[in-house]
């Protein structure tokens, strides 16, 4: 048993270390001021977090979690039917279909989300065809604004959502569609009663998974969208490298994360009541 | 007695495996009727067909006399009680058995009323509101059975309901499972490979083999004048002797005798043939005796029970007879 628990400690220590350490820093770091040189000078001060009440910050956010929301609204609508039709193909086809999903993953993301410039920018693919095909005479401005910020983002974390909600449903158990079926449900009744109650787990996973990364999404703003469309990512970006004040940064690092936590709790929650069914009595027989 | 489910020339393929080749039969209003054969028979194949749930090759099923062929499961008057229940574990017990009702659109006081009815029937009332999760495998299969009885179904179609209960759970189902069908008169077809539950419960009893109908019969015929030898040795013990041609000898393990082999005046004017015990084995109240036949290498198992007078040790020289009466003739 001793020795046993002596195995966990390499990981212990690596979480201590390179995880919960940091942690601590960026929270330290969020209650402090700096210099004019950027230098972090720790007295205790709020005032990082007032700032995030600033109107300018507050409508960043406010955007963020809109983006962040139409994101995962668009990601499950995609992402349902096509995790379902996987789902219920031959075993032999599943395994194929996944991959294709996750493939993108083995591309660097930049390069992704650069190809994605190559496309849509006014000499593109899309508008060079276009105007081959003289169906426009001008470029249409696809590129550098908030439908292609969304665009990038539903692109890249499509999958997140496919993946948790094609798990939940594979493990579904086919013979209660069937029983369903022999009580006298249509395909479609079976699916709203039975299909989709027992797969909201597998849809609340991807979502938290997209809403979450949605939000700290810096990258496919700054390639692929306007001079105005940055979200709080691009501005906790901003913070660390360009304007050097760390302290405003962690704050808003801080924000996110305590949002990410209270969302993932709010999972917890839809899982736990999932398995107590609609019952109220807990004890057992 | 009229004509319930009735099944003509049912063939059944997957790819180029033939699961059914040609089956008929004919089931009536209130039988209790078991198919019966090892897995991979096409038993539940046959089940699941009477449900909907597969689609024979070709062939037509009748439900009352209407042709349900190409009917959806979801618009048949059948019901059909899973291996593993396939209960909704997002739902009470009480809304599993709604279920049905819902979907055909019954009106809420008559749902009440039959809610209340099937868990009177089932033994249920004080678990209206728990989860089927948290309940054990015997009451989860009585509200599989609610579930399905609820809809007064035509035909109670089973599909090895008791399988995953512990064998004395088993016992007390069986016995349960065939009051309620005698007491509702409902017609119930049941799926099993365990003989003991076929011959216990069943009206008629449909021994099946690689998707072929072996005998068709009441489970004291099926017992006592199997057809093929298959049969005779799927449903209990048994012992064959071959004989000319395509015919067989069998004969129960109770009625093999044993004689001490310096004598054998027990045995009368039967015929008596000899062998040595290679095995006896205790097995509560009888002790099975195994006998190597001297020429050939057959062995032959006799059940003797705790009061009979030798106590039989292994290596001994026995004799072995039987009545002439207790012979039955089966194929090959």
């Amino acid at each position: 048993m001793k020795k046993g628990k002596l195995l966990v400690l390499p990981g212990m220590m690596w979480l201590a270390i390179f995880f919960a350490l940091p942690m601590l820093i960026v929270v330290a770091v969020s209650f402090a001021t700096r210099n004019s040189y950027g230098q972090v000078i720790f007295n205790f001060t709020l005032a990082n977090y007032q700032r995030f009440f600033e109107s300018l910050y507050l409508r960043i956010f406010i955007t963020t979690i809109f983006t962040a929301i139409f994101t995962t609204v668009i990601t499950f609508l995609m992402g349902y039917p096509l995790a379902y039709t996987i789902a219920f193909l031959p075993k032999k086809w599943q395994q194929p279909c996944l991959i294709m999903v996750m493939i993108p993953f083995w591309i660097n993301f930049l390069i992704r989300s650069y190809a994605w410039v190559i496309i849509l920018r006014s000499q593109g693919i899309i508008n060079t065809f276009l105007m081959k095909a003289g169906l426009i005479v001008k470029p249409l401005a696809l590129l550098y604004n908030d439908y292609a910020v969304m665009l990038g983002m539903i692109y890249a974390l499509v999958p997140f959502m496919v993946l948790p909600i094609y798990v939940s449903i594979e493990q579904l158990d086919k013979r209660l569609l069937e029983a369903a079926s022999d009580l006298g449900a249509p395909p479609m009744t079976a699916f709203r009663k039975i299909t989709f109650p027992l797969t909201v787990p597998g849809i609340a996973a991807g979502s938290i998974l997209v809403f979450i990364s949605s939000l700290g999404m810096f990258v496919v703003p700054d390639i692929m969208g306007g001079a105005k469309s940055a979200l709080i990512g691009n501005i906790i970006q901003n913070q660390f490298l360009a304007a050097r004040d760390w302290p405003f940064g962690s704050a808003l690092s801080i924000v996110l994360g305590v949002l990410a936590l209270i969302l993932i709790m709010l999972y917890y929650k839809v899982l736990e009541g999932q398995k107590g069914g609609t019952n109220n009595e807990k004890e057992l027989a | 007695m009229e004509e319930m489910v009735r099944l003509e020339h049912i063939t059944k393929k997957f790819g180029n495996n033939i699961i059914i080749p040609d089956f008929n039969i004919t089931i009536y209003d209130g039988e209790f009727i078991t198919l019966l054969g090892p897995s991979g028979c096409g038993k539940t194949t046959l089940l699941r067909m009477i449900a909907g749930l597969e689609t024979p090759t070709s062939g037509k099923i009748f439900l009352a006399d209407q042709d349900v062929t190409s009917l959806a499961p979801y618009k048949r008057d059948v019901n059909m009680v899973f291996q593993n229940y396939a209960l909704f574990p997002h739902m009470n017990v009480e809304d599993n058995i709604r279920f049905g009702l819902t979907m055909k659109k019954v009106p809420k006081e008559e749902q009440e009323t039959r809610i209340n009815q099937v868990l009177y029937l089932t033994q249920l009332e004080t678990f209206r509101t728990r989860s089927p999760l948290q309940m054990s495998g015997g009451q989860q299969q009585r509200v599989a059975i609610a579930r399905a009885l609820v809809n007064n179904p035509k035909v109670l179609l089973l599909d090895e309901p008791l399988g995953a209960l512990d064998y004395k759970l088993r016992k007390k189902m069986q016995l349960e499972l065939k009051n309620l069908q005698r007491g509702l008169g409902l017609t119930f077809i049941y799926v099993t490979h365990d003989q003991e539950e076929a011959l216990t419960m069943s009206d008629r009893v449909v021994v099946m083999h690689n998707g072929v109908l072996e005998q068709d019969a009441s489970p004291d015929v099926i017992y006592h004048a199997p057809k093929s030898k298959f049969v005779a040795s799927f449903i209990g013990e048994n012992n064959f002797f071959d004989l000319d041609g395509n015919k067989a000898l069998a004969i129960r393990p109770q009625k093999i005798q044993l004689c001490k082999e310096e004598d054998e005046t027990s045995a009368g004017n039967n015929k008596v043939k000899y062998g040595t015990i290679v095995d006896v084995v205790f097995c509560g109240t009888i002790d099975k005796i195994y006998v190597r036949m001297d020429n050939s290498n057959d062995t032959v198992v006799a059940y003797q029970y705790l009061n009979d007078t030798i106590p039989w040790k292994c290596d001994t020289r026995v004799g072995v007879w039987w009545e002439k009466k207790d012979e039955v003739i089966v194929e090959k």
